[in-house]
């Protein structure tokens, strides 16, 4: 694995009264930011993992019928402790096509996603957003504004050009930016809690 | 931090480390199931038991322990299921949905919410 454990100063270890855990993810393409924005909030620095995921799948020159392939998905995140119970855990998740295969073992129970937009991009993020609104995940979308960006698209073309229902939020934001990152989370998680309240206004 | 390679290690490792088992048997850890400590290391323990029990003193995450370990979340779920079975660990599982159907209630979205803007 990675070498950034020896490089943390010391682990901060969770409040001894932590007992939620949440999950937020962070999808997009190649570069275009997940990991700076995971650290921009994370209160740690990210760590690196990867899990094995076995899929069973039908042998053609099997008799017995059944064989299995190991797929292993590497991802980093971080985390936010939110009080003294909950504690918001934040992956970045590799937004190529044979990961989604992965999407419900791997990411079951999270609260929704982050999909990052690179607008030199756009056709990047088609994939990902097509695969939430499959999985009925929710999600925000969050545009990284690099360096001299602002000019080129406005977020009425960008909510366009990925057919994007007007009920899914359309963000800026700078993952390097602490509270610009902040911002993004507190965008889904609103949009979430809209979500819930309508929920539970319906008989 | 770039994405490495596909890398399962060495094989006989993980062999060794799990005793030669592929998957967690009975209960299903998930990436965030909090773990706890319910004892202190013995003398004898398999060396990666002695480390998730320091590691766990405080609550700790499936998926920090395998960071920590630097080993794949699905070989820490296995070792992390020894030490469940002989009580020597209890997991706080988390409970949010799995889809829009059952997305957490407006309450607990409120908490996250509020705990993000006292950031
Ligand atoms: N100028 C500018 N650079 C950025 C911004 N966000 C990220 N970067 C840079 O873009 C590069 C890629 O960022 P990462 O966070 O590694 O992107 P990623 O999505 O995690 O990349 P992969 O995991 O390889 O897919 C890094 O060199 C960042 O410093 C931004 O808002 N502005
Ligand atoms: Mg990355």
């Amino acid at each position: 694995m990675d070498s950034a454990i020896s490089e943390l100063p010391s682990r901060t270890p969770l409040a001894a009264s932590a007992d939620t855990g949440l999950k937020i993810v962070i999808v997009g393409g190649f570069g275009v930011g997940k990991t700076t924005l995971v650290k921009s909030v994370s209160e740690i620095r990210p760590l690196n993992t990867e899990e094995v995921m076995t899929q069973a799948g039908i042998g053609v020159d099997e008799p017995a019928g059944l064989t299995k392939t190991t797929t292993t998905v590497a991802f980093d995140f971080g985390r936010i402790s939110l009080n003294d119970r909950m504690v918001l855990y934040l992956f970045g998740a590799p937004g190529q096509e044979r990961f989604w295969f992965l999407w419900d073992g791997l990411f079951s129970g999270t609260l929704g996603a982050v999909v990052l937009v690179d607008t030199r991009r756009m056709s990047d993020s088609w994939y990902a957003v097509d695969r939430l609104e499959h999985h009925r995940t929710p999600f925000v979308v969050a545009v990284n504004r690099f360096d001299g960006d602002h000019a080129s698209f406005s977020l009425e073309e960008i909510r366009q050009a990925l057919a994007l229902p007007d009920h899914v939020p359309l963000i800026e934001c700078d993952a390097r930016v602490r509270s610009s990152g902040k911002q993004v989370l507190i965008s889904l998680v609103d949009h979430l809690r809209e979500l819930a309240r309508a929920r539970e206004m319906t008989p | 931090m770039t994405r490495r390679p596909v890398d399962l290690g060495d094989p006989d490792r993980l062999y060794t480390v799990t005793g030669g088992r592929s998957r967690a048997d009975d209960e299903k850890f998930d990436l965030v199931t909090l773990v706890v400590s319910e004892c202190r290391p013995s003398p004898g323990m398999q060396s990666e038991h002695v480390r998730i029990l320091e590691l766990c003193e405080r609550p700790i995450a499936v998926v920090e322990i395998s960071a920590e370990l630097r080993l794949p979340v699905t070989v820490v779920r296995i070792l992390l299921g020894d030490l469940l079975s002989t009580g020597r660990i209890t997991a706080r599982h988390p409970r949010a949905g799995r889809s829009l159907v059952d997305l957490p209630d407006s309450s607990l979205l409120e908490e996250v919410l509020l705990g993000l803007r006292n950031l």
